[in-house]
Parts: structure tokens; C-alpha cells; sequence
């Protein structure tokens, strides 16, 4: 039982941060659907600093720079979304989709090269971070408390506070509901989109790499994140945009991910002689029904997905 | 303002000229961005991978063993152009369909079931991978039109699904120590597709079959479809305006499940026409959707979202995707074809700026020459 409540609540908090990226991103007017490539390439640059970070630093030192390294690789590749959907109007599906393919591809190559270069005979593209990883954990009791935890509901609250009672965050809404309205009482709608997209590829970085450490202590990056940034785009439209919401459907939805972690420990669910597929199965099915149910009336800030045209009324 | 009510003509203001420069920019971009990449990796041999990406089948020196090759890379660009036509005849309605890679595994797991567990003849087999593959393409479909599910999401959630399933399916028919499903040359026969003698063509490829041809026939029906009929002209029209489309008396639901179920069947049939030539086996312990499906994306930009030029396309990112198995493996890995890839789809979002651009371009040149000409005049 432990153990469940230990995996959802990791697995919510990965899923808390990247919908929330989501819904920053969303609410300054940019569809960002390449959150997955973003979280792997995050997960990247958390895992190699684990890997390269000396031994003998303090855990919190440790704490500090592995996040950092996973923030900013996560912010410096969703730019490339940035640039190429508000500069250059590309079609945001579109380049949301390469970076979803560009994220695994960089990854594998790079840690492919990483590999080789140490031995000539490793050809594999794992990286592994046991001991680093551990500055990250708190034993409470055989509940392995992770600091992620608590990062990740800091981090909720802190965006409950932005994007409702801060200048920033309203007027970061209005350029997702009407950019044009926005501008004309002199808001820089490039600008504040710039600065949504680059929130939701630091938060979606920060979520590559807590998934990453959730419960293992090396990671394949051939296997990418497994979907995991589009559930968390299922999570931010359940909780129809809202930051409250978005948090208690993460619990939801991590808790349906953790039970293919743990369902061989409930008698009841061994009982029931499933095949363990299906509860791989089983995070991906509830997102498909609960988007069936509560997309109809959608929330979704009115202007998303349009790139943004000055001269347009 | 004489500018504007003149004629504008010329090559480069040729929308389809506009796009061929376009994708070949971006091809161009593509493989440069790939050569630093590898240069960074390891500078002493970035130019020879580059080459061997390239050049692909021509690796081997005898004429004999290229041609074989070469057929083998058209059969995979067979599927692969599939897959590019499901996803381009959704864009043209409107829909991206990032299924495209689900649905192929959902066709690549029913012809296999009907092959190997059924023991069916080839067409049968062929009929259940286009008719499951539709089916789900469906599901997607009728949750955009009539639950507004975003198709993006749906489709993701479903190729997850899709994998699992087929892999639990396929599960019965694997070869008892190996996690490959059995060949269908040793189960059924019947399965394999007629060859119609192209394997003599391509010393002796036995995998390349009738799937070829089925492959551009399908893609000229697409572009027949899409460019010359009344339906073709409905579905475009529910893509371009819903409420338009409705208006007009159209039933735009029923049009986004049908581009939907088109869309799947058609990349059922890739897989169809991937998996029964006997080329490949399924690996029931798969845990990534297979890169198919996603290619088709990269394909059906880069050739400009237009079937012809998908054949082009498909056939040039297969190109590049088999050439990367014959890059030097102690230095880089085979991964480097679909970083070039990515990067194509990437910069593929470019285009449509691209051509604004160069079209303001062309204006300016034209205002300068007809203010030029009128001082000739007044002088």
C-alpha cells in the first residue's frame, strides 16, 4: 500500500509539472505537443549532470545543479518550438511534432556518442545515475519520500499564485484568449508567448528528468518517456487549464500509471489473473475515456494554436 | 497600387515550384545540420558517414548486390509512402493524424493474425489489416466529431493501446524461442504477396512484390480523390470551414470519421504490404511504436503535402534511414538517419514563411522594375 501511494505520487508529480508547462504554454496562445520531446531531452541533461557530477558534493548542492541542468536543456530546446511558432508562424502541431521526434533522436545519438567514446564496445544508450540519484530521497519509514514531491506541489501552488493574482499571468491569459485585445492595450504579445513557452520547457525539463528517476537508477533513452508528455496533455485538458485541477487529475492519472509498478502486491488484482499488458494499457485507456467525457466543453484559451498577426482584427 | 491588378506570373511565383524549392532547401539544411552533428561526435570521419548515409545501397560494389538492396529499400519506402498518404489526407481535411503510426501497427498485427493463425490467403489478409487499421482510425474520428477530442491526443493514447494489444495478440503465433512472430514462409505460403516476377528485376529480391505497385496506385488514387472528385472537395471544404461545410448542406461529421477511416486504412495497407512480403518479422516484446508511422509524418511534409511528391519524399527519407545502417558503427550510430529526419519535419514548419517571403521578395523586384520602367518612360 506504501508502495502505491509512493509511485502516484511520484508519477502525479511528473504529471503536475509537465500539464502545468502544458498550461502555461496553452494560456500564452502556443499548442505545445512537443512536451514529450522536451521532457527526454530534460531528462538528458539531468541524467548526464548526475552522472558527471563529483562524488563528494553535498546531496542539496547536488539537488540544485541537476535540476538546473534539467530546466535550462528543457528551455534552451522548447525555444526551438518558441522561435519557429512566433517568429517564423510555423504550424505549431507540426514543429510540436518534430521536437517530439528531434527529443529521442538528439537524445540516443548523444548518448550513443557519450557511450562509445568511453569503450568502443558500448553501443548501448543508457545512462545510469544510481549514486547521485540517491541525494534526491529521504527514507521515512520504508516510504521513500523524494524531494520531487514536494518540489513538484511548490510548484503548483507557485502557479496557482502566478497565473491568477500576478500581472504577469493575467496578462500572459489574455494573449491566449484575445492577442489581439492584448496588444492594443500595450502588451507585447511575441514576448509573453515567448516567455509561456519557455515556462512550460523548464517545468516540462524539471518532469523528463523526475520521471526518469522514479523508481529506477539508469535510463534507456531509446525508450523515450513513453507517452508520458501526452498523458500529461490529456492531465491539463481534464483539468481544463486550471492549476487546481490539473493537480487533483494528476493524482488521478498517476495512480492508474503506478498501479502497473505495484498491482502484483494487492491479492485482489492478482486475483483477477489479468495479463500485466493491461495495466500498461490501463493509463493510456482512462486518458482516451476522460477526454472523451469532458472535451466537449472545453475550456481551451480561445486564440491557441493561431500564430499571432499584427495587422489582423 | 497597378501593382496589384497585374498579372503575376513567372516560375518562382509558382506555388508547386515554390514548395519543390522549399523541401529541397530543407533537405539541404537537413543533412548539413546532420554533418556538424557528426563532426562534433567525431570529426576524423563525419564526411565518410555522410556519404555512406547517402549513398545507401551503392555501399556494395557489385551492381548484383546494390540492385538487391535497392529493392529492399523501395519495398520499406512502399510502406512508408502509405503512411505518408494516411497522414497528408488527413492534413488536407484538416486532421493531424499522428496515428498513422498506431494504426500501422494495428494493420501490421491483423494481416499477421490472418496469416499466421488463420492461415488466409494474402488478399484476405490484406482486407482485415485496411478494414482493422480503419476501424481505429475511426474511433479517432468519431471522438473528434462528435465528443471534440482533440485527434492529436486520441491518436497517441490509441497507438500506446494499439501496440500493447497486437503485441498480446501476436503473442500466440511467435516462434517458440525467439520473440519474433514465424515466418510466413514456413507457416503459409499463401500469405506472401505475388511477386509478378519484379523480384528478376531486382536480382532475385523475393520481397519485392505486387505491395510496390499497390503503394503508387494507391497514391494516385489519393491524388484523384483529393484533386478531381466532388468528395475529395467536400472533405477539403470540412477541413477548411466546419461550419461552412455544414452550412452548405455537407455532414461534417461523417466526413471527419471517413477521412479518419481512410486515413487508418491506408496506413493499415502500408503495413499490409510491408509485413506479408516476408521482409520482417513482429517482435512481440516491442515497447516503442514502431518509426513507420512517424516517418510518414517527415514524408508527407517534405513532399509537400501533395501525393506525387510524396512519392518522391518517402522514397528519399527511407533513402536516408536505411543508408544510416551503413554508417561506421564505432564512431556514430544508425540513429543519425532519424535526427536528419527530425530536423527535416522540423524545418518543413519553415516552408509556408518561406514562401510568403520569397513571394514579397519577387513583389519588391517587381515594384522596382515597373517604377524603373515609368521614369524610362518620362524621360
Amino acid at each position: 500500500m506504501l508502495l502505491l501511494i509512493q509511485y502516484t505520487l511520484i508519477f502525479a508529480s511528473v504529471l503536475v509539472l509537465v500539464a502545468l508547462g502544458g498550461c502555461f504554454s496553452e494560456h500564452s496562445g502556443v499548442i505545445n505537443i512537443g512536451l514529450e520531446g522536451i521532457m527526454v531531452i530534460g531528462a538528458l541533461g539531468g541524467a548526464l549532470m548526475m552522472k558527471y557530477v563529483a562524488a563528494g558534493i553535498a546531496a542539496p548542492l547536488v539537488i540544485i545543479l541537476v535540476i538546473l541542468a534539467s530546466v535550462i536543456s528543457g528551455m534552451i530546446f522548447s525555444l526551438l518550438l518558441a522561435v519557429a511558432a512566433i517568429r517564423f508562424n510555423a504550424d505549431q502541431t507540426l514543429v510540436g511534432t518534430a521536437l517530439n521526434l528531434l527529443g529521442p533522436a538528439a537524445a540516443v545519438v548523444l548518448v550513443r556518442a557519450i557511450n562509445t567514446a568511453e569503450s568502443v564496445d558500448n553501443v548501448s544508450s543508457t545512462v545510469s545515475y544510481g549514486a547521485a540519484k540517491k541525494a534526491f530521497l529521504v527514507d521515512i519509514g520504508g516510504f521513500e519520500f523524494n524531494w520531487f514531491m514536494l518540489i513538484a506541489f511548490l510548484v503548483l501552488i507557485a502557479s496557482y499564485i502566478v497565473l491568477y493574482k500576478t500581472r504577469f499571468g493575467l496578462r500572459l491569459c489574455a494573449c491566449g484568449e484575445h492577442p489581439q485585445a492584448a496588444d492594443s492595450v500595450g502588451i507585447n504579445v511575441y514576448k509573453m508567448r515567448y516567455a509561456g513557452v519557455l515556462i512550460s520547457g523548464a517545468l516540462g525539463g524539471l518532469g523528463g528528468l523526475v520521471y526518469i528517476t522514479a523508481g529506477v537508477s539508469e535510463w534507456k533513452f531509446e525508450n523515450g518517456v513513453a507517452g508520458f508528455g501526452f498523458l500529461a496533455l490529456a492531465v491539463m485538458i481534464f483539468g481544463q487549464w486550471r492549476p487546481v485541477s490539473i493537480g487533483l487529475a494528476a493524482l488521478l492519472f498517476g495512480l492508474f500509471r503506478a498501479l502497473s509498478n505495484v498491482y502484483t502486491g494487492f491479492d485482489v488484482l492478482v486475483d483477477l489473473k489479468l495479463p500485466s499488458t493491461v495495466y500498461n494499457m490501463l493509463p493510456y485507456i482512462i486518458s482516451l475515456l476522460v477526454l472523451a467525457f469532458v472535451s466537449k466543453k472545453s475550456r481551451a484559451p480561445k486564440a491557441e494554436g493561431i500564430p499571432y498577426d499584427k495587422g489582423q482584427r | 497600387m497597378r501593382g496589384n491588378t497585374r498579372k503575376k506570373t513567372g516560375l518562382l511565383r509558382n506555388s508547386g515550384v515554390q514548395t519543390v524549392i522549399g523541401s529541397l532547401l530543407c533537405i539541404l539544411i537537413g543533412l548539413l545540420i546532420g554533418y556538424i552533428v557528426l563532426l562534433v561526435i567525431n570529426p576524423g570521419g563525419a564526411g565518410k558517414a555522410i556519404v555512406a548515409i547517402l549513398k545507401n545501397f551503392l555501399y556494395y560494389p557489385s551492381p548484383v548486390a546494390a540492385m538487391k538492396y535497392f529493392g529492399s529499400t523501395l519495398v520499406k519506402a512502399s510502406a512508408l509512402l502509405m503512411c505518408s498518404l494516411s497522414v497528408l489526407f488527413a492534413w488536407k481535411v484538416g486532421l493531424f493524424n499522428i496515428g498513422a503510426a498506431g494504426q500501422y501497427v494495428i494493420g501490421a498485427g491483423a494481416s499477421l493474425y490472418f496469416a499466421l493463425k488463420l492461415g488466409l490467403p494474402w488478399y484476405v489478409c490484406l482486407v482485415a489489416a485496411v478494414i482493422a487499421a480503419a476501424i481505429v482510425g475511426g474511433i479517432s474520428g468519431a471522438l473528434k466529431a462528435y465528443l471534440n477530442v482533440n485527434e492529436v491526443i486520441s491518436c497517441i493514447m490509441l497507438n500506446w493501446i494499439g501496440l500493447y494489444c497486437i503485441n498480446m495478440l501476436l503473442t500466440q503465433v511467435k516462434e517458440q524461442s525467439t520473440p519474433y512472430t514465424r515466418s510466413l514462409e514456413s507457416t503459409n505460403k499463401s500469405a506472401l504477396l505475388p511477386t509478378l516476377g519484379l523480384d528478376k528485376l531486382f536480382a532475385n529480391n523475393k520481397f519485392v512484390t505486387l505491395g510496390l505497385i499497390l503503394a503508387v496506385v494507391a497514391a494516385i488514387l489519393v491524388w484523384i480523390i483529393m484533386g478531381k472528385t466532388k468528395f475529395g472537395y467536400e472533405l477539403k471544404a470540412t477541413g477548411l470551414n466546419k461550419s461552412a461545410a455544414k452550412y452548405c448542406g455537407m455532414n461534417e461529421k461523417r466526413n471527419i470519421i471517413l477521412t479518419m477511416m481512410i486515413a487508418g486504412g491506408l496506413a493499415g495497407l502500408g503495413a499490409g504490404v510491408f509485413y506479408l512480403t516476408g521482409i520482417e518479422q513482429w517482435m512481440v516484446q516491442q515497447t516503442s511504436v514502431p518509426t513507420m508511422g512517424f516517418n510518414g509524418i517527415a514524408a508527407a511534409f517534405l513532399g509537400g503535402s501533395s501525393p506525387i511528391g510524396a512519392i518522391f519524399s518517402s522514397y528519399f527519407i527511407q533513402h536516408i534511414t536505411s543508408g544510416g545502417t551503413y554508417v561506421d558503427t564505432t564512431m556514430y550510430c544508425t540513429q543519425i538517419s532519424d535526427l536528419i529526419s527530425a530536423f527535416i519535419i522540423y524545418l518543413c514548419g519553415f516552408v509556408l514563411f518561406f514562401k510568403v517571403w520569397l513571394n514579397r521578395l519577387l513583389d519588391r523586384r517587381d515594384e522596382r522594375r515597373l517604377a524603373q520602367e515609368q521614369k524610362g518612360g518620362e524621360a
